[in-house]
């Protein structure tokens, strides 16, 4: 599904991340890891096309492009992306009017599987930090993208959530999705078919080798 | 043709840049001095008295080519800009935010000068003329996009900002001068306009073109001055920044 | 699968901005209160002579509606930044500039159309001549949109900023000018019974310009300016 060469990325001429080649094809998960600092947020930052990259070729589907479409990936990042005066409810159905709907999904009862029924009309911001994570993983549940970009989905989560992250993502695989997630390793792996891709700190100058 | 693409190619590289801006820096601002003591002189003792305002007048021989220059910084500001957030020209960024100071500058000479040679005729030390209110209008431009560069702590991000508000400044500008002068048509009725009358003499033409051409050329030294400054702090880390500092040192020693 | 249309992502974030309005209500009224009190601070400071007053008028409650209209600017954009709902406006696939077109119609619609309805309340309170009121509205009707849509692509610059402060009326006020220029000078036009529909019709070619650039200009200074 999704395809990458040499990708690179900069900040202030110091390499970040990269030259990195690697694949997700559907139905697998890739768990990427590392230490803290070591870039694996900028990394599907830079997949979702919110950093633009130093360099390198992304192909989708075997065309290759520049960025990959919006409506074949859906990103769960560090921010909750809810607005905190909003309601659960009312949250959900902003985002299916921004992203579409999955076919049969709907808010309500993409609420209840992520057991947050009954707080349908609970101002975002009155959710706890693991409510509001289920509340992005409801999100999630309702977008048709075929690609999660998932950062560091276990945090804040208790064992019932993390459960529930791994149901998820084992349907989403089974149903031929892939899903790229990030994570620092001290979870045990999803239940699914995944590879690992590890990521390293880089400590060379951009410039040096000049 | 290829010969001046591919200078300008090479001009891009930083330690390439360094090497032209310290050398001829010195040249620019020599040449700048030596036109502008030619033009001031000529304005000052060859050039006759205005026979409406007498010798007041002189003082324009400053003041048109600096608020000539306050506009042609801000276009070279915004064009430089607009390369920068097209093709991602790390110069180019650094130009940019280097012209924002200059333009200020004149934009303040601009205004004082003007200032000055209206005292005579106003009795005060401002109107508000159509004229110095749009250069007004474009100090504060220049401060805005000098504020928003101090603003952002990523350097590039910082220029690519303020450059952007430059592109859109830019675009309003002849918007924002042709809405002062019919501002200045409905309330005031009939003024004397900055230029008079008085139809520039013959002789007047020479000394401009010296004290513009002066302007043109401290304009380029002091880019290059700028430029060559900040090159140094953003690259302070690379080989060849700390190569020009041990060099220099060493210079210094012997 | 249903997938987003233009109209539906447009409709869901319009309902979204005004329910958001609605919820904070009194954070909304701020920038009404916010006028009314500079009007009031007019006659105050110089005197509450009815001729003085009502000369002027039409520039006071300009420079009030100018001034409210910089007020709602700063957290227009800065609150979805913090809390992530920009990243995913971003990454939706309709285009971010509709978005963007969205959310400055709401922001007129909650911010400055109040504003143009009690303005015949502010008109009273400075004693503006009757004959003044139509080119007042009308001018205000053409000009806030316009404040609006500039104003909304200087905050889109600074949304990657701390705490702007006075950086944001200091961008936009340049831009501003033109418009205060106009849009005042119509109604002093009206006074002088010199023709001020000119002004107006120049505000409103404005206004469509703006209406197409801003919100593209705007999107990609968010894109630009997002760390």
């Amino acid at each position: 599904m999704l395809a990458v060469a040499r990708l690179r990325f900069d900040r202030n001429d110091t390499c970040v991340f990269g030259p990195l080649d690697f694949a997700v094809h559907a139905g697998e998960a890739l768990l990427v890891t590392g230490g803290n600092g070591v870039g694996k947020t900028t990394l599907l930052r830079v997949l979702a096309g919110l950093l633009r990259a130093g360099e390198g070729e992304l192909s989708w589907r075997g065309e290759p492009c520049t960025r990959l479409p919006t409506e074949g990936i859906a990103f769960v990042g560090h921010l909750a992306g809810h607005k905190a005066d909003l309601g659960a409810l009312d949250n959900l159905r902003f985002a299916t009017g921004l992203h579409g709907c999955r076919h049969g999904a709907s808010p309500t009862s993409a609420l209840a599987s992520v057991g947050l029924a009954g707080f349908e009309d609970v101002p975002a911001g009155r959710l706890s930090a693991g409510q509001r994570k289920r509340l992005s993983l409801a999100r999630l549940l309702l977008s048709p993208a075929r690609l999660w970009l998932l950062d560091e989905p276990y945090a804040n989560l208790d064992r019932d959530g993390i459960v529930l992250v791994d149901r998820l993502l084992a349907r989403h695989l089974n149903e031929n999705g892939a899903a790229l997630i990030t994570t620092h390793g001290a979870y045990a792996a999803p239940p699914v078919r995944a590879r690992t891709l590890i990521l390293e700190a880089q400590r060379v100058d951009a410039e040096s080798a000049a | 043709m290829n010969r001046i693409v591919l200078w300008f190619h090479q001009l891009g590289s930083p330690p390439t840049f360094h090497r032209y801006a310290t050398r001829w820096m010195p040249w620019y601002f020599g040449a700048s001095l030596l036109l502008l003591a030619v033009g001031v002189w000529a304005a000052l003792f060859r050039v006759p008295a205005d026979y409406q305002q007498g010798d007041s007048y002189r003082i324009l021989f400053i003041h048109v080519p600096c608020a000539w220059m306050s506009l042609f910084v801000y276009v070279t500001m915004a064009v430089q800009a607009a390369i920068a957030l097209v093709w991602r020209i790390k110069l180019c960024e650094i130009l940019a935010m280097a012209c924002a100071p200059i333009g200020a500058a004149f934009t303040v000479i601009t205004l004082a000068t003007g200032s000055i040679w209206g005292r005579p005729m106003w009795g005060t030390w401002w109107d508000w003329d159509p004229r110095l209110t749009s250069e007004l209008v474009l100090l504060f431009l220049y401060i805005g996009v000098i504020a928003l560069d101090a603003s952002i702590e990523d350097r590039r991000r910082g220029a690519r900002v303020a450059g952007f508000l430059a592109m859109i400044g830019l675009v309003n500008l002849p918007i924002i001068h042709y809405s002062v002068q019919w501002w200045n048509s409905l309330h005031q009725g009939s003024t004397i306009s900055l230029m008079g009358k008085s139809k520039m003499d013959a002789s007047m033409i020479l000394p401009l073109a010296f004290t513009v051409a002066a302007m043109q050329l401290w304009f380029v030294g002091s880019l290059l001055s700028r430029a060559r400054t900040m090159l140094l702090e953003r690259e302070a880390g690379k080989a060849w920044a700390r190569d020009i500092a041990v060099h220099d040192s060493t210079r210094g020693n012997a | 699968m249903s997938a987003p249309t233009l109209p539906r992502a447009a409709a869901a974030m319009l309902a979204r901005d005004l329910r958001l309005a609605w919820s904070r209500r009194g954070d909304t009224l701020q920038p009404l209160l916010f006028a009314v009190l500079v009007v009031a601070l007019f006659p105050l400071a110089l005197g509450s002579e009815r001729a003085r007053l009502a000369m002027l008028a039409p520039g006071a409650i300009w420079v009030a509606a100018l001034l409210a209209s910089l007020q709602g600017l700063d957290a227009l954009f800065r609150s979805d930044a913090e809390d992530g709902s920009l990243e995913q406006q971003l990454l939706a696939p309709v285009p971010l500039s509709l978005l963007l077109a969205c959310r400055m119609f709401a922001h007129w619609l909650t911010g400055s159309l109040p504003l143009i309805l009690i303005a015949p309340l502010l008109a009273q309170l400075l004693f503006l001549p009757d004959h003044l009121l139509v080119p007042l509205l009308l001018s205000l009707l053409v000009g806030t949109p316009l404040l609006v849509l500039l104003g909304s692509t200087v905050a889109a610059l600074t949304v990657g900023l701390r705490r702007s402060g006075m950086l944001l009326p200091l961008l936009a006020l340049p831009l501003y000018v033109p418009v205060l220029v106009f849009g005042a000078g119509s109604v002093m036009a009206a006074a002088q019974g010199q023709d001020w529909l000119g002004a107006v019709l120049l505000l409103a070619a404005g206004l469509t310009l703006a209406l197409v650039l801003a919100p593209l200009a705007a999107a990609a200074a968010i894109r630009i300016a997002l760390p």
